[in-house]
């Protein structure tokens, strides 16, 4: 018979996202809560005057929270319930249930992201190719966490361990890194300890097109070769080196 | 369809060994049973045979197509069921086959008639838009099989399907199954000795990751001992044949293995002293002791339930 692609990817973003949404609505309100939670926590706290950065940290927080929840969620699918065992079986790849679940998890997002669009208009000024690089730096940091998170799930034996992994990376990349607030608030030396998080990079790149700070042309340039890098990293540990097939 | 392997060997961790130089090489159709103690190696194997799972070392073959070199061809003639594979909650029957069959490549269009031929067939038909979570446990385990007979695969793998069901709902299993072997090779993994005997075209008795021996139930049979089972319904009889094995069971019972001649030899004593009696042959779990023993052999080296 034809094998369609299409039909492959579609079955991870149906069952991983728009039948768990229709089926259990309240999970919308879950995936909107966490980045405006932190959001709302700056805006007042600084009364207002972070609210550019933080929509955009939110962004970020966002892009990163997708690849912690596949990380969660594939880990729940494939120890609990096996279901990577019968899609190893199947003639469904890693590559097209990666890009699957990948895609599931920015559908699961929708809401969250087209609110903080909705802000991101409202409250940020931007020139039409800053949106356009902040678009790509969003996109590169959704791709290296897609790729940690399905990297790390196929590591797992069980959901705690999962939820080990993630309680580690969540903050590590969203909370203590610069992406809520400017990179300019770290006092030295603790702001060369905040370069360890790839996050940095992107949130460096954004917060630049935003007028937080101005970002020369030679740290523009590394912080791009460094996050694309990162992303290169991980979307080969993710392809190549992840246990689809247990050994 | 055959499946052949040699010198399969896997160890786990650098020292858990779940099989050990599996060589065999047979010709299948209807199903097939692999029975074996707890860590016998049975799941191991089925999953190296479905592809999940990387041998250390040897070879296996399914429908002469490498397990590791020819996985991608191989996947499209196989589906599995794995052990503790449970239908996700979140969804309805209706949506968990669709998505399977999705993701082995049919369209959202052809995906729902098969996933509704395949409820209907396995009885399912009028809980399709039910939420999983809300189904009993037998109705799980058939939704599973729903799942993977809904596909064109040839070649089903099912890592004990009634694990946990009560006797009425296993015997349900068994119908289906019967009725699934006419046009599919259903490789099948049971701790149930009575199922794997009632649905088995061919047994494989596995022992500490070994091959005990793979044949029909009459061929294992012939090869055992004591082939036959004189059970007495008391447990005060004095028999003296040499050549038999006496075992007194709770139920005021005595079991006698031993030949058909060696049985016979007993029967005027038991018709003299109007003592109740049946002559059976071995079942599977007669055969089963006779292979592997009865006393706890379970590997020490157990991980889990392989």
């Amino acid at each position: 018979m034809k094998r369609r692609i299409g039909s492959q990817i579609m079955a991870s973003i149906l069952v991983n996202a728009i039948y768990a949404m229709i089926n259990y609505p309240i999970i919308l309100l879950n995936t909107l809560l966490a980045p405006l939670a932190i959001l709302a926590v700056v805006t007042f706290a600084s009364h207002g005057t972070l609210l550019p950065v933080a929509v955009t940290g939110a962004l970020i927080m966002n892009m990163v929270s997708s690849g912690t929840s596949m990380q969660q969620d594939l880990s729940h699918l494939k120890n609990d319930m096996r279901l990577q065992d019968m899609i190893v079986s199947s003639p469904t790849t890693s590559t097209i249930y990666i890009v699957g679940m990948a895609i599931s998890e920015i559908v699961y997002s929708i809401p969250t992201i087209a609110f903080l669009i909705v802000l991101h208009f409202i409250f940020v000024k931007t020139t039409i190719l800053g949106g356009f690089i902040i678009f790509l730096a969003l996109a590169t940091t959704f791709t290296f966490s897609v790729s940690l998170g399905f990297f790390l799930s196929t590591f797992t034996s069980d959901i705690i361990q999962s939820w080990g992994f993630s309680g580690i990376i969540s903050p590590l990349l969203t909370t203590i890194p610069p992406v809520y607030y400017p990179i300019t608030y770290i006092p030295y030396p603790y702001r060369y300890l905040s370069y360890l998080s790839p996050t940095t990079y992107a949130s460096e790149i954004v917060q630049s097109q935003i007028g937080v700070f101005h970002l020369g042309f030679q740290n523009f340039v590394i912080s791009w070769v460094v996050l694309i890098s990162i992303t290169v990293v991980l979307g080969y540990l993710a392809v190549r080196r992840s246990r689809w097939r247990e050994v | 369809m055959r499946i052949a392997t040699h010198g399969l060997t896997k160890i786990y961790d650098k020292k858990y060994q779940a099989l050990d130089q599996l060589t065999f090489n047979v010709d299948l159709n209807g199903i097939f049973s692999v029975i074996g103690r707890n860590g016998a190696g049975k799941t191991t194997l089925i999953r190296i045979l479905s592809t999940e799972l990387l041998p250390t070392s040897g070879t296996a073959f399914v429908n002469n197509l490498d397990v590791v070199k020819d996985a991608t061809a191989l996947r499209n003639e196989i589906a599995v069921v794995p052990q503790e594979a449970r239908p996700l909650p979140w969804l309805t029957p209706l949506q968990t086959v669709r998505s399977y069959l999705m993701w082995r490549g049919y369209s959202y269009r052809e995906s729902k008639e098969r996933s509704k031929d395949a409820l209907r067939s396995l009885g399912l038909e009028n809980l399709e838009k039910v939420k999983n979570r809300k189904l009993s446990g037998g109705q799980k385990r058939k939704l599973m099989v729903a799942t993977v007979i809904a596909s064109e695969a040839p070649i089903i793998f099912l890592d004990e399907p009634t694990t946990g069901l009560d006797y009425v709902s296993r015997k349900e299993m068994w119908e289906i199954l019967s009725r699934l072997k006419k046009d599919r090779l259903i490789i099948l993994t049971t701790h149930y000795l009575e199922e794997a005997e009632i649905l088995g075209d061919r047994i494989m008795i596995l022992d500490k990751g070994k091959l005990a021996d793979i044949g029909s139930i009459d061929e294992l049979r012939s090869k055992i001992k004591f082939p036959y089972v004189l059970r007495i319904m008391s447990d005060n009889v004095d028999i003296n044949e040499d050549g038999v094995e006496i075992k007194r069971v709770s139920n005021r019972q005595t079991l006698v293995y031993g030949t058909a001649s060696k049985i016979y030899n007993l029967v005027p004593y038991l018709v003299t002293n109007k003592i109740k009696f049946t002559v059976e042959q071995a079942s599977l779990g007669n055969i089963f002791e006779q292979y592997v023993g009865e006393e706890d052999g379970g590997d020490k080296n157990e991980k889990e339930d392989w």
